[in-house]
């Protein structure tokens, strides 16, 4: 008790202890380096898997939806309300209320992420299809396509940019929401900065942590963007 | 004499660009053709018959409400017939599966609809990839339609829709309607979206098409003029797809079936009539060795034009001047007022 009032309180640090820490920097390269591989690397890759689960879950749920909508009119507004409202719940709420059906595992995390990501996917899906020119489906029809080869190679192909714009979107917002995982399930990049938030002045975890988040998102927006260009070269195309 | 033989059969296959695979035409048939929708009082088609012979061009023309994109596309089922027949080939199209029959049916759009994520090779391909062609046999065919529509150089065939003039994408659209060989093409409005001059150009250059591969055509249009030209026979619809009169343009200018189709046609259908007939269809007046006017003209050249350039002269008498093989030029004989006035008045005796 005497020597935590004594000096900063630094967990794991013990012996270690640098000058950096020692004179509470804002930021110790040491500490990350030192802490790398025991905590921030594992943080990172979990956060990796749960944020890779819960988008294609929620990919897969949303597509389905899209795909039944864009056939029969009548199940959008239906897909719509249930997906707005998944969408507005408080997310620490949701959290806590799938804890008791489902308990404090894997599961409720995911349940919880895939909801926030139906209605972001369902509707750019949606909104893709529709976009697909009158005239191009009416030649793909006249052509002798049938529904499910004007789908597969001309209504999904066209909708691909508003599809990839709806997974940028999504992964970006389960990346952040990933964070709060920790609450019910000690998973991903939440666990460090939780832990951070215990360290009073020493602030390298948090940074370490939140900047790692941070990282993850832009990282994987800039993969999305590059898939998107690889997959839809026209879009690029113009008159030369 | 076995081996005479075998070389003649054989002999086709230096023509195959022209000829062997632009061959196919089939005669088309609509009998007593109807179409209703519920809940609709009047008919959209109502006991629509006509024949088009194989490798004749038929345009459906009329008014807007006139059903004739809906008697169009009851031919390739994209509307499901209300009553009578339709006949391609002698075989009705009705026992056929609906998407094999499409894929043995050009079909042009007037916003042509080309898939603006596959390159003008692709797009033209898609047909043939339906019908299951081997790669190499379709990479062929694409070069040779390319070829056809004069769209081979400069790599267009890798470039996409977007990349195209309005023109370019037009002839890539009835490329790739003729891409599997269709024994029959539906047009609609294939050129209505696209500027005067090069509307007149694309007419041209399809009509110069159609003169090789020979296809059975139907083709809408609300333009009496696009269709006195690209037509060899014309079929005028009238309010709820009743046929007015179905004829060739000369028969239907010279003899409107009744007061509608004469006004359908228009007051100025003697002066159409004229551009029908090109000055080398003529018998013209004998030169005689006087020196005749400025006014000449060579003898490709429609009546029409050559009637307005004698009213703009005052009346003067034209020259139809042919060139000889020594680059200079000879005298055919002489166009009158009094010549058109005959023509006219013979082509309305005449029936």
């Amino acid at each position: 008790m005497t020597l935590a009032s004594a000096g900063p309180v630094i967990p794991n640090f013990g012996v270690h202890s640098s000058k950096c820490v020692v004179e509470n920097r804002l930021f110790c390269g040491e500490w990350v380096s030192h802490n790398f591989s025991s905590v921030l690397w594992p943080a990172l890759r979990q956060h990796v898997v749960l944020t890779l689960i819960a988008v294609s879950i929620g990919f897969v749920i949303a597509m389905a939806l899209a795909l039944a909508a864009h056939r029969y009119r009548a199940i959008e507004r239906p897909t719509l309300l249930v997906t707005t409202f998944l969408y507005t719940i408080p997310s620490l709420a949701l959290f806590e209320l799938l804890v008791a059906p489902v308990g404090l595992n894997i599961f409720a995390a995911e349940i919880a992420l895939v909801s926030y990501t139906l209605l972001i996917l369902f509707r750019n899906i949606l909104t893709g299809l529709r976009e697909v020119p009158r005239e191009v489906l009416d030649a793909a029809e006249g052509m002798g396509m049938s529904r499910r080869q004007a789908l597969l190679r001309v209504e999904l192909p066209l909708a691909a940019p508003a599809i990839v714009a709806g997974l940028r979107i999504a992964v970006v917002t389960i990346i952040a929401l990933a964070t709060i995982v920790y609450t019910i399930y000690p998973r991903g990049l939440g666990v460090p900065i939780h832990a951070a938030l215990g360290e009073g002045p020493f602030k390298t975890e948090l940074i370490a942590a939140g900047g790692l988040a941070v990282l993850l998102a832009l990282a994987a927006d800039a993969l999305l963007v590059l898939a998107q260009r690889v997959l839809t070269p026209w879009t690029r195309a113009r008159a030369s | 004499m076995k081996t005479a033989d075998t070389a003649h059969t054989e002999g086709p296959s230096a023509f195959a660009k022209t000829g062997e695979h632009e061959s196919k035409a089939a005669e088309l048939e609509l009998r007593h053709v109807s179409k209703r929708y519920p809940g609709q009082r009047s008919p959209a088609i109502s006991d629509l018959s006509l024949t088009v012979p194989a490798g004749e061009v038929c345009v459906l023309v009329g008014p807007s409400g006139s059903g004739k994109t809906t008697a169009m596309r009851l031919i390739n089922r994209m509307i499901p017939i209300s009553g009578g027949d339709i006949a391609l080939g002698g075989r009705s199209v009705l026992q056929r599966d609906a998407r094999e029959l499409r894929r043995e049916i050009g079909y042009v759009i007037q916003q042509i609809g080309l898939f603006p994520h596959q390159t003008v090779a692709e797009n033209i391909a898609t047909v043939p990839g339906l019908l299951g062609w081997p790669k190499q046999r379709i990479a062929a065919r694409v070069q040779e339609l390319l070829e056809l529509i004069g769209l081979d150089g400069d790599g267009i065939g890798g470039r996409y829709p977007a990349q195209l003039s309005g023109g370019q994408r037009q002839r890539v659209g009835v490329a790739r309607a003729l891409a599997a060989d269709p024994p029959l093409m539906l047009m609609d409005e294939p050129f209505g979206a696209i500027d005067p001059i090069n509307r007149a150009r694309l007419q041209d250059e399809f009509l110069a098409l159609q003169r090789k591969v020979k296809k059975t055509i139907v083709f809408v249009t609300h333009d009496i003029d696009e269709a006195i030209k690209m037509g060899d026979r014309i079929a005028i619809l009238r309010e709820g797809g009743r046929l007015a009169q179905y004829d060739t343009p000369r028969e239907i200018l010279t003899h409107p079936a009744d007061e509608f189709v004469a006004q359908f046609v228009g007051a100025d259908r003697g002066i159409k009539r004229l551009s029908l007939t090109t000055l080398a269809e003529l018998k013209l007046i004998e030169p005689n060795g006087t020196r005749p006017s400025a006014l000449r003209a060579p003898p490709q050249t429609s009546v029409r034009d050559a009637l307005s350039m004698i009213l703009t002269a005052n009346g003067a008498p034209l020259a139809v001047v042919e060139r000889d093989g020594n680059g200079g030029e000879r005298v055919r004989g002489l166009l009158t007022l009094g010549l058109i006035e005959r023509l006219l008045a013979d082509e309305a005796a005449a029936r």
